[in-house]
């Protein structure tokens, strides 16, 4: 069996840009422009990016919440096989809707607050008609209870719960129908760190119980790093690169990947690092350079670069990358980032490096509870 | 209350500080009843240094800051404490950082000899938040950048026309001159082409543009202190990457000190010299960057640094996590604030009595406000054994 559950083939959306009094079109926002991607069946599939590079987008488009302007999605189905999201009638739609759910970012205003907790999570249910009655309020205490909620949480409002809470709740809505893909457009970015990786565990609990694929859309490339199995990278709604997290975090083959990793910041202050800086900003979807869109920037841009665009081409191992030199350029990867000094407080307890602090501690323990007898 | 108030003299300030906090306390009262939002909060900006400042949401790091700046949101209000102020900016090295037209003494500072534009210490809770003392200190001596570059500048007003008001304010009453000087501000914080940037209009710019006018304005009278509120939270890595890169050349340059606030780690390793962290309007632990690092000592700094996710190193096994959430403000924690999560938490002991802060054996610098390290438990406590 083909276990490819979502294939997208030159996705774009553009957005018009009116003008003047009779709104007429003037220019287009080119958010999606011309992507392909490949989502196998329980796999994390992370798109990275910038902000306006049309990581959200594309993750919406897929889902048909935006129209697209061009090209195809197609998605498995369990039932009625292969269908093209983009060209799918109501019906079909609501049909395969079920199996393809999101988990927005923001989960103060994801969450409508004048619904209870449970009326929330059972409305797909009760839109689909798949259960009511004591089956419904079964089902939503066992997806409470799932999420690491308590089922009396079903008849309180969103306002009584914490940002990690409701996160956990938008999780819940997204899995009650059973779904086979999540998209998770930036689930954790709006979560303070502590409650980020209680919510990170979750989603990868969840995906190993119920055999979910997710899309995972993020910026934070070290959260990318945790979780996924596969990331594209995106620049001005193309993507640039696609590879396994290993190949792409430790060989990447195009500039701007290097030139994301090398911007993140080393978590060890013995380790101080000046980044490869970019110069200048994102160019504007709206008007975009000559060739390869990326070549204002790039260290390393030639003349072809501004003249031809280059196409996202197999490197090897299913390596995927939009570069003209990507079989010359030694690129940098994230090596340095895991090259820290063994005393490292944020090593996890796990590694073999025994922890100084942690036998000190030991050692005050005793002595406090000394003290207090 | 168990707070024990550390009595400050008035007008003395610890070692070679530009700040010192003293047993801050600011609360808001609501309707809902009152949100204590700092419980006491002590800590000194070392000069000429960067002090970052960790926490998650609601710590309490963004208050401390407006606190400083007299500008906490009604009805917030600083109900004890003190904030002493020592102006003067450190001279680095064959850098002539001479501000123009600034009058005041330069008494060189007797231990270093090397501070330059020093004077008086200023008690700055005492002033009124609206007076002109204030006024006088906001820009000039101390300035802020704010979380947000999209909304802290004015729409309607060129980039120029805001940065020149700090300079007209402060320094100089001829418009050519600032406008000269706005310009050249620009140029330094690395914007191409400033004199056109200087006439565009917040919208013109990108955000991390903005972020750098930003960054202009409030460097413009080189300030002795400079608050940075999250400057880079808003912004991409790589916008993130030049706007910290640009923060250190101009520290570097200008010898002010930087209070940093942010809630990401690699950026506290990479920028500060010393972290506080802060946890539900406490500090719970004081450290030089390394330390912090490679040894801290309280539990929730431990935690911290142990749930976020790094690179290479916790790929395919779960992340180490902090049980719970940070508690709503309106609940009062009895005990150490953090012993609902904490996972050394000892019963009988964490959850009734606060934790004093102690200083670490043979690391004068590195404090922290935890049961576990000897000289936490008040010594009352500690006597009468209240653990059983």
């Amino acid at each position: 069996m083909d276990d490819t559950l979502l294939e997208v083939t030159d996705l774009k959306k553009y957005f018009p840009i009116k003008q003047g009094f009779l709104k007429r079109t003037v220019g287009h926002v080119r958010a999606v422009d011309g992507v392909n991607l490949s989502v196998k069946r329980g796999e994390t599939f992370a798109v990275v990016g910038e902000s306006g590079c049309g990581k959200s987008t594309t993750g919406r488009t897929i889902l048909r919440l935006e129209e697209p302007t061009g090209g195809e999605v197609v998605f498995q189905h369990s039932e009625l096989g292969k269908i093209n999201v983009e060209t799918a009638s109501a019906k079909v739609l609501r049909r395969i809707r079920p199996e393809m759910q999101i988990i927005f970012q923001d989960p103060f205003s994801s969450l409508d607050s004048r619904m209870t907790v449970g009326r929330i999570i059972a409305e797909p249910m009760i839109i689909n008609n798949t259960l009511s009655g004591r089956a419904l309020r079964d089902r939503i205490a066992e997806l409470l209870t799932v999420v690491g909620l308590r089922p009396e949480h079903a008849s309180r409002y969103p306002h009584a719960f914490s940002g990690g809470q409701r996160q956990r709740i938008g999780i819940a809505r997204a899995l009650a129908l059973n779904p086979k893909l999540i998209v998770c457009d930036e689930p954790v970015s709006a979560l303070d760190v502590s409650v980020q990786a209680q919510v990170l565990n979750l989603l990868e609990d969840l995906q190993d119980r119920f055999d979910l694929t997710y899309l995972f859309i993020s910026h934070d490339l070290s959260v990318v790093e945790h979780i996924a199995d596969r990331v594209a990278v995106m620049y001005v709604g193309q993507v640039v690169e696609v590879g396994t997290t290993d190949q792409l975090f430790y060989s990447p083959k195009m500039p701007y990947t290097e030139a994301l990793l090398s911007s993140l910041p080393t978590p060890d202050p013995r380790k101080r690092t000046r980044p490869t800086l970019l110069m200048g900003d994102v160019p504007s979807p709206a008007n975009p350079p000559s060739g390869c869109y990326f070549h204002t920037r790039c260290p390393y841009a030639q003349d072809i670069c501004k003249q031809e665009a280059p196409p996202l081409r197999d490197i090897g191992d299913n390596h995927l990358a939009a570069c003209h030199f990507s079989d010359e350029l030694q690129l940098k990867g994230a090596s340095r980032l895991s090259e820290v000094s063994a005393t490292l407080a944020a090593t996890p307890q796990s590694a073999a490096a025994p922890q100084p602090g942690g036998q000190d501690s030991a050692a005050s323990t005793a002595s406090a509870q000394e003290a207090t007898k | 209350m168990t707070e024990a108030t550390i009595s400050t003299p008035d007008a003395e300030i610890a070692g070679d500080s530009v700040i010192s906090i003293r047993n801050l306390q600011v609360e808001f009262p609501t309707q809902l009843g009152t949100v204590s939002a700092l419980n006491g909060v002590s800590f000194d900006v070392p000069r000429g240094r960067v002090l970052g400042i960790v926490g998650e949401s609601g710590c309490g790091k963004s208050v401390t800051a407006r606190a400083i700046l007299r500008i906490v949101e009604r009805p917030g209000r600083i109900v004890s404490g003190d904030i002493l102020f020592k102006p003067g900016r450190r001279k680095r090295g064959g850098a002539a950082a001479t501000k123009p037209g600034r009058a005041g003494s330069a008494a060189p500072d007797s231990a270093n000899g090397s501070v330059e534009g020093a004077g008086e210490v200023v008690e700055l809770t005492a002033l009124d938040p609206t007076g002109d003392r204030i006024r006088k200190i906001r820009g000039q001596e101390i300035s802020m950048i704010f979380q947000e570059p999209m909304t802290s500048l004015n729409p309607v007003y060129p980039v120029g026309d805001q940065i020149q008001e700090a300079i007209l304010l402060h320094q100089t009453p001829d418009r050519a001159e600032a406008h000269k000087r706005a310009v050249e501000m620009l140029r330094r914080v690395g914007m191409p082409n400033p004199e056109r940037i200087a006439k565009s209009y917040p919208h013109q710019l990108s955000g991390g543009m903005r972020q750098r006018a930003m960054i202009a304005m409030a460097l413009s009278c080189t300030p002795t202190l400079l608050i940075a509120d999250e400057p880079t939270t808003a912004l991409d890595v790589t916008t993130e990457a030049q706007i910290l890169e640009l923060m250190r050349e101009l520290q570097e340059e200008f010898g002010m000190s930087i209070m940093f606030i942010t809630h990401s780690m690699g950026v506290v390793a990479q920028l500060c010299d010393e972290v506080v962290v802060m946890y539900l309007g406490r500090v719970v632990e004081r450290a030089s960057v390394d330390d912090l690092f490679h040894d801290p000592k309280h539990p929730y700094t431990v935690s911290l640094l142990r749930s976020i996710p790094r690179i290479g190193v916790n790929r395919g096994i779960p992340l180490e996590v902090i049980k719970g959430s940070v508690p709503d403000p309106y609940s009062s924690v009895s005990g150490c604030p953090f012993h609902p999560r904490c996972p050394s938490a000892m019963k009988g002991l964490c959850d009734t009595v606060l934790p004093e802060e102690t200083t670490i054996a043979g690391k004068p610098d590195h404090t922290v406000r935890c049961h576990l390290y000897p000289g936490s438990t008040p010594a009352q406590v500690a006597s009468s054994g209240a653990g059983e």
